[in-house]
């Protein structure tokens, strides 16, 4: 008798989605990874050393994981807020007492945004300390600092959302800063002198007004859940391709014989 | 004690008590993995360089990774809520007001410069120098593997800049600055009505030249002395490095542009150490704690 597993195995639907055999060989392994859309980010092979997470940390791994676990998260807490200072609050206060599984989802999306910025500071010092950075991989370095500026910003931008006090004031605190940029703020030096006042400069503009208001409110949310998570994407993107680009992870120089 | 322990407890502060412990341990780890290296002819990581499918052997330790982060994201958001206050109230300020606990250390500069120089000076040479290092660096030793006696120089400097000026500088923002941003030690009650004495004084003051004339004005000497006190720091540090340095094999790896980027980072990381020192120290020693070096009319450093 034919197991129904085998007999599915055969069938014209199985090899429909599934383009190759599971049997454990050489060319089954590497074609699982090179005809899977999100598995061909990898190479077919790399060295042993590439999978000791005593050298890696794995900390860029989960920084990509805390990622998508916070994109999906934000979308279902999209449904239940409404970025007006008449509602946001209220939805607030809604999901974290009416909405089944409201708090739960509310406390993974800001517990994983904290640990995303710890594991990306831990993934920047594993790669300093392995000079991950030298040639060829300059450039990547590059593209993580960006990645850095922009998951402060991601987080910096969710935080104001909640709307209540401790996010009014912490953006209150961070965006006082913009007052004082060099030339294009009110209070920086040079800025008076160039016509710079509270209604027209960089922090008004940061701001939508002369304080944290309902349109800061706007453009965070729009910021936070539009602009900056495409912009992230598109450096992710650049940043694990050139990784592949640049030769694959990090390592020895095994050429040569002494260090 | 109890003040402390409801500070560091309070659900935004958990992550950065693990913050702390996981800096520690990897610090350490890092470090332990160097020295092995470092006392073999070949690092540990040349060894392992046969090559393995990443099927099964890296899928498998990314599964499991997401697996441990998934229970641990779960667990912690099924016991700690995340915080939600009263609602927004632009006319009611709490005391201390602090920006999110990444930008503490930055907040903490706020006491040492003022905010031109701390909140938009600092984090934009700190981004640029950041992306400077891999073209600054010319070391091709210690490429892809820890060590640390084929790259001291740039291993310390990045020890002090991440660990001290960085992680310390947001514990101490986080759970040492209470009402006022003033300083409390953690037995203390974060009592707001603390009185600090207000004594600094500039540094001109200190060899007896008055930052401000009796009418009020500007002392164009003051002035004067900050300016050849900055630029004497940033020319004679920088120059007497120069002279020291400019015949060694080093210097002419890397040439001027990388020599003199790496030395005007260097040296303003030094900066904001010397200007941090000569606020906190003096009162120790019971003398006046330095507020400006360079005061003028449009800017004061």
């Amino acid at each position: 008798m034919i197991s129904p597993m085998k007999k599915f195995r055969e069938s014209e639907i199985y090899k429909s989605i599934f383009r190759h055999k599971y049997d454990d060989t050489q060319r089954n392994r590497a074609l699982q990874i090179v005809d899977n859309v999100f598995l061909h980010l990898h190479p077919v092979r790399i060295p042993r050393h590439a999978t000791n997470i005593g050298f890696t940390w794995g900390m860029g791994g989960i920084t990509f994981l805390l990622f998508l676990i916070l994109t999906l998260t934000g979308v279902i807490l999209m449904f239940y807020y409404r970025p007006t200072a008449q509602y946001a609050y209220e939805d607030m206060k809604y999901l974290m007492n009416d909405v089944a599984f409201g708090p739960f989802v509310r406390n993974m999306h800001r517990w994983a945004a904290h640990a995303m910025v710890i594991t990306v500071m831990l993934h920047m010092f594993r790669v300093f300390l392995t000079g991950s950075y030298k040639p060829p991989r300059e450039f990547n370095w590059v593209i993580g600092v960006l990645l850095l500026v922009l998951t402060f910003l991601l987080s910096f931008t969710g935080y104001l959302l909640p709307w209540d006090q401790l996010s009014i004031w912490a953006v209150t605190v961070g965006t006082n800063m913009a007052r004082a940029t060099p030339l294009i703020g009110h209070e920086g030096p040079f800025g008076p002198e160039l016509g710079m006042r509270i209604d027209n400069d960089i922090r008004f503009l940061l701001l939508g007004g002369t304080q944290v208001g309902p349109p800061t409110l706007l453009r965070f949310y729009v910021g936070h859940c539009i602009f900056l998570p495409l912009i992230a994407a598109i450096f992710m993107v650049v940043h694990f391709w050139r990784i592949r680009k640049d030769g694959g992870i990090s390592g020895p120089d095994t050429t040569k014989k002494t260090f | 004690m109890k003040y402390f322990l409801e500070i560091i407890t309070k659900p935004d502060n958990i992550p950065i008590v693990g913050l702390l412990f996981l800096v520690v341990f990897y610090t350490w780890f890092a470090f332990k993995k160097a020295r092995k290296n470092d006392s073999q002819e070949i690092p540990d990581e040349a060894k392992l360089d046969d090559k393995i499918q990443v099927w099964p052997y890296l899928v498998r330790v990314e599964f499991l990774g997401t697996l441990i982060v998934f229970a641990i994201l779960a667990v912690w958001s099924i016991t700690i809520d995340a915080p939600l206050e009263q609602a927004a109230d632009p006319s009611l300020t709490p005391n201390p007001s602090k920006a999110p606990w990444y930008f503490l250390g930055l907040q903490e500069l706020l006491v040492y410069f003022d905010p031109w120089i701390a909140g938009v000076m600092l984090p934009s040479i700190i981004i640029i120098g950041l992306m400077a290092i891999p073209y600054i660096d010319v070391n091709p030793k210690g490429n892809g593997y820890y060590t640390f006696k084929d790259r001291k120089f740039a291993i310390l400097t990045y020890y002090f800049g991440f660990l001290i000026l960085w992680i310390a500088l947001i514990i101490l923002g986080t759970f040492l600055r209470g009402p006022g941003w003033n300083f409390f030690l953690p037995w203390e009650f974060w009592d707001t009505h603390k009185v600090v004495v207000l004594n600094n004084i500039d540094l001109s003051e200190l060899i007896g030249i008055p930052t401000k004339l009796p009418d009020n004005s500007l002392n164009i000497w003051a002035t004067l002395f900050g300016f050849t006190f900055v630029t004497g720091f940033f020319g004679i540090l920088g120059g007497w490095h120069y002279n020291k340095f400019k015949k060694t094999e080093l210097f002419k790896l890397m040439g001027p542009i990388r020599y003199w980027t790496t030395s005007a980072l260097f040296l303003g990381m030094g900066f904001v150490v010397l200007k941090m020192s000569l606020r906190l120290l003096p009162p120790i020693f019971g003398a006046y704690p330095i507020k400006y070096f360079w005061v003028t009319p449009w800017f004061n450093i």
